[in-house]
Parts: structure tokens; C-alpha cells; sequence
């Protein structure tokens, strides 16, 4: 079997909603189901077949090539299988991720990951705002799996996140870790401001110290067990941050205008 | 059966059914480890009157351990699974939530669970932070982070609790105490080698064998009379007249096959000594093998190494 492969045919002008291709969704039709299921395009429809070529028959790993960011919602609630998309993203890339893995090798709009349950996601270029995020009128993001990105990410990164792992090896924007509940992120670069703004729980992992604001406390320098086992989870996805050598910190508490009592560690320096 | 001298009577050890567990203590460094988990042991002979068997199984060096330092490896063992979890959750909360420097981490994986640190967190008063980490095989295990004056105790949540045996036994019958006492260190000291099982009693070792029943009605277990060399002329005693002296080890294990390893290996250790040590028999303490439905037969587990 090979690999379904979605080819766009020619750039678009409108968003596409592409929620429908995924493994989950696709499992068991036929590549004529498949070519006459219709998408949302704009505010119309029109069949996948009039936007992609089609290829190949394996729904349990899915190919788009010559992606854009129109192409939204690529990857929604998926329950298994692998995606790889070879060029950008729209939003919502992820979104409602269950099971399986997803691997964006261009950038992606805003609302990656947006309230994903388990899996891995994974962009090598950058990200844009609310990665991990909820989607409106939902008061959890992302509750649980992985997300790695090469690149930078924007801002409100983790707002509302509920548990699961966000690793991103260049920087992050402002209110990183906005109104966090739980889970963990770590920035290898270096994050906007209002850090932890109204977080109430969760990890936040830095390597630069953040320009903070003033409910955020300091509580000093520590060696902590803990982070051995951190570092030994992270190692399998391969990042940056596997080159972190050290389990001495700086540990600030916050949000205190929230009494929240989560947490950001900056790694300090191996002397 | 004779081998170098001493003789192996034929009989067997009878054991019972018991739930295990399997918790891993780690610490700045193996006295601090050492600490933690005796405490965590201590008054854990015998489940008549400690609630639970338990004993340490292993060290552990740095790079067996989850968090990469030094540790030993605990098992604890009860008739029931509700006191085992009991029994853990206070061991957890007085001897290695209070050591400095200690953490603690299942060491056995089972679909049965039993509270580790998921109540003890509560010791954190609000400032307990959980933390949930994946492996290479997508396996998640939550840990707690509580916040103490030497940092932060580290716990997983939970630890597997498994079926188990315990009442693995062999008596050793010597002319003298000294040679008993001798014989019985030199079996525990190769006992201590084999994996999944400990003898829980002080240095591996009972003096005091019971049999069940009492001339007192409050009394679930008395004195083995038949082994007391002293009152050889006034009981049905088991004891020839140079007996003057009887020890046994008590093993607990998570299988059956390790248990019967580790009497072998015990039985042959004592057995090296020769009969000039003093030792003359080997024996095992049993029920009529009415009560326990495993049955550790001294000829079969010794067998093979039959001079």
C-alpha cells in the first residue's frame, strides 16, 4: 500500500476546511468516496478531488504536498495514524488531536494544537498565536500529548492548557503560558512579556530569564530531583533541550494575582 | 538425602498466598538510601503482628534508577491487599516522606494499583505539583512534587501490587547456637543474591518458629515446642539429643521458582560448611500441608545437588 497523498493542485484564495482528511475519517472509503467528499471552501463547498490529486490508498498515513496556509483544520480530531503535510499549515492544524502523529515541515497559522487530547504534533518552521490553546468558549486547551517546534511560536502560547508537553526550540511571544491550568512547556529561546500571566498551575521551562511582571515571585535556586526524570522523557523527541546538562534552577511562583502556585524554572548555566 | 554430611529431611516448607509490592528508593547516596528504606522495613517480620513482611531486595546503582541516583529496592508483602495498601501509604508518609534526600518510585508494573504518593501529596498543603512524564513506548506515570525544608520530595503515584508467596522456610538444626547462628549467615548471604524475594526477619533470621494455637485462648501462635531444644524430655520433639540449637529463615516472594532458588541456594551454602560446623539437619516447617497450597519439597528443590 502507499501512502494517501493529497496534492494541491494550485494555490488557494479561501481557507479550505480539511478536517475530513485524516486517517480516522478516511479509514475504509474508497479513493472515489474520497475524491467526491466535499470540503469547505470559503463559504461554499467543492470536492476534494476539484482541489487535490489524489494518490495512493494507505488512509493510515496520509501525505499532503504542496501545502499552504490556506489548508485549515488539517489533522482535526484524528485518532491514529501518521500525517506528514510537506509545506505550511493553516490554523487550526491539530486541533482536537486524539491519537497518532502529525509532522508540519513549513509553518502554520494561529490554533495549533488547539484542544488536543493525546499524540504528537510536530512543525519545523514557526507557529503562530495560541498554540495549545482552547478554541472559543472553552475554558481548557490542550489536554494532553506532545508538541514540538523547531521554529519560534507566537504569542499566548499554552493558554489554558489543562496537561500535556510543548517544547519549542526557538522563542515564544507574549503571555507565554497565559491562564495555564497544568502540563508543561519549555522555550528554549527566549519568551515576550507577561510570562505566566494569570497562570494557575503548570511548568514553564526557560534557558533566558523572561522580563517578568510583578506578581511573580521568586523563590530561589534549587537543585530538583525531578527535572533528571523531565529531561529523560524529553529525550526521545530529540530537541534542543536534550543538550541540557544541569538540574540547578531558578524558580519563580505565579501568578499571585490569581493566587495561582505554578511555576517557571530557568535552567541555569553549567558552571 | 545427605549432602557433605548434613542431612536434608524429607519434607517441605508450606507458604501461603500474599499480595506484593515492589518500591524503589533512591537518595543522595546509598547511606541516606539505607536510612530510608530500614526504617521503611523496620517492624515488618512478620504479618501476625506487623500488618506486613518487608524487606530490602537489592541495591540499586545510579543508572537502574528513575531519577539516576543511587538507591535499593524494597518488597512488601501482606495476607490481603487493603492492609498492604495501608501499610504502604504509612511506611510512605513516616519513613521516607521524613528522610532527607529520599524519593520513591514503583518498582514492579501491574494492572493492579496501590497508592504510592497519590494521597501523601496532600502533605504539600495545596503546594503539591503533579507532573505527568511519557516514555519511549508512550507510557505515562504521574509523579508528585512536594515541597519539604530540603527541597522537594519526589514520589510517583503508584506502584504495582502483585500475587506473591510467603512462609518459604528451612530450619537448621545445630549441635550448638553458635554453628546455627553461622550456618544461617552463611545462607543468607547467598539467599541475599537471588532476585524477587527477602527473608524479613532481623538478619534474615527467626529464633523463635511458631507452630499454630496456644494452650491460650488469645494466642493465634505459640512456640514451636517440637523444635525447642530445651524442653526435648518433656514434648514430642523433633530434635535428636545433639541438637542444641534451631534457626530458621523465612522467605516472601513474588513467584514460587525464586523462592525455591533461594532455599536451594541457602540449603547448599550451609551444606559447603560441612557437617564439621555443626549443623546436622536441615528441616522445614510445615502444616500437615493442609493450609498453605504451596509446598516446598527440601528433597525436590535440592535434588539436582544431591552428593
Amino acid at each position: 500500500m502507499n501512502a494517501l497523498t493529497f496534492t494541491l493542485k494550485k494555490p488557494l484564495q479561501l481557507s479550505l476546511n480539511c478536517q475530513l482528511l485524516n486517517s480516522t475519517h478516511l479509514a475504509d472509503k474508497s479513493p472515489s468516496d474520497i475524491a467526491s467528499m466535499l470540503l469547505h471552501y470559503g463559504n461554499s463547498q467543492c470536492r476534494v478531488d476539484e482541489i487535490f490529486e489524489i494518490s495512493g490508498d494507505d488512509a493510515q498515513n496520509i501525505f499532503f504536498k504542496n501545502s499552504s496556509h490556506k489548508l485549515d483544520y488539517l489533522g482535526a480530531n484524528m485518532a491514529s495514524g501518521n500525517m506528514v503535510i510537506e509545506g505550511d499549515a493553516g490554523a487550526y492544524l491539530g486541533y482536537n488531536l486524539k491519537k497518532g502523529e502529525i509532522q508540519c515541515q513549513g509553518n502554520t497559522l494561529a490554533y495549533a494544537a488547539c484542544n488536543m487530547v493525546s499524540g504528537l504534533l510536530t512543525i519545523k518552521g514557526n507557529t503562530g498565536d495560541f498554540l495549545g490553546g482552547a478554541s472559543a468558549g472553552l475554558r481548557k486547551g490542550m489536554r494532553g500529548g506532545t508538541v514540538i517546534i523547531k521554529g519560534n511560536a507566537g504569542d499566548r502560547v499554552g493558554d489554558q492548557m489543562r496537561r500535556g508537553l510543548i517544547l519549542i526550540e526557538g522563542n515564544a511571544g507574549d503571555y507565554c503560558a497565559s491562564r495555564m491550568i497544568a502540563g508543561t512547556i519549555g522555550v528554549f529561546g527566549s519568551v515576550g512579556e507577561y510570562a505566566c500571566f494569570n497562570m494557575k498551575r503548570g511548568t514553564l521551562l526557560l534557558t533566558k530569564m523572561p522580563k517578568l511582571h510583578m506578581t511573580i515571585q521568586d523563590c530561589g535556586f534549587h537543585t530538583l530531583p525531578f527535572l533528571s526524570l523531565m529531561f529523560k522523557s524529553f529525550a526521545q523527541y530529540k530537541t534542543k533541550f536534550s543538550s541540557i546538562q544541569t538540574l540547578r534552577v531558578q524558580r519563580f511562583v505565579g501568578d499571585a494575582a490569581c493566587a495561582g502556585n505554578g511555576e517557571i524554572l530557568l535552567i541555569l548555566p553549567t558552571k | 538425602m545427605l549432602i557433605n554430611g548434613v542431612q536434608i529431611d524429607d519434607t517441605f516448607a508450606e507458604a501461603f498466598n500474599m499480595r506484593g509490592t515492589r518500591v524503589i528508593i533512591t537518595a543522595q547516596n546509598l547511606k541516606w538510601a539505607y536510612h530510608a528504606a530500614n526504617a521503611m522495613t523496620g517492624f515488618a517480620t512478620s504479618v501476625i503482628g506487623c500488618g506486613v513482611e518487608a524487606g530490602i531486595e537489592r541495591e540499586l546503582s545510579a543508572d537502574e534508577t528513575p531519577d539516576g541516583r543511587p538507591g535499593l529496592s524494597i518488597l512488601m508483602f501482606a495476607m490481603g491487599s487493603k492492609v498492604l495498601m495501608q501499610q504502604l501509604e504509612t511506611r510512605m508518609g513516616q519513613c521516607i516522606l521524613t528522610c532527607p534526600t529520599a524519593a520513591a518510585f514503583a518498582g514492579i508494573e501491574s494492572e493492579d494499583r496501590i497508592n504510592l504518593g497519590k494521597n501523601l501529596r496532600f502533605f504539600g498543603d495545596g503546594y503539591q505539583t503533579s507532573k505527568l512524564f511519557s516514555n519511549a513506548n508512550g507510557m505515562a506515570k504521574r509523579y508528585w512534587r512536594i515541597p519539604v525544608m530540603d527541597g522537594e520530595f519526589l514520589c510517583e503515584e503508584t506502584t504495582g501490587m502483585v500475587r506473591a508467596i510467603g512462609g518459604g522456610n528451612f530450619l537448621i538444626l545445630a549441635t550448638s547456637q553458635p554453628a546455627a547462628l553461622a550456618a544461617a549467615e552463611a545462607a543468607i548471604e547467598a539467599m541475599k543474591l537471588i532476585p524477587n524475594v527477602i527473608m524479613p526477619f532481623p538478619g534474615g533470621v527467626v529464633r523463635s518458629g511458631s507452630k499454630v494455637g496456644s494452650k491460650y485462648k488469645t494466642m493465634f501462635a505459640s512456640t514451636n515446642d517440637a523444635f525447642c531444644p530445651t524442653l526435648k524430655g518433656v514434648t514430642n520433639t523433633e530434635l535428636s539429643p545433639e541438637i542444641e540449637s534451631v534457626m530458621e529463615i523465612v522467605i516472601d516472594g513474588l513467584n514460587f521458582e525464586d523462592i525455591a532458588e533461594s532455599m536451594r541456594v541457602g540449603i547448599q551454602a550451609i551444606c559447603n560448611l560441612g557437617e564439621a560446623s555443626g549443623v546436622k539437619r536441615i528441616s522445614a516447617g510445615n502444616y500437615g500441608g493442609k493450609l498453605g497450597p504451596h509446598h516446598f519439597k527440601l528433597h525436590e528443590i535440592m535434588g539436582k545437588k544431591a552428593v
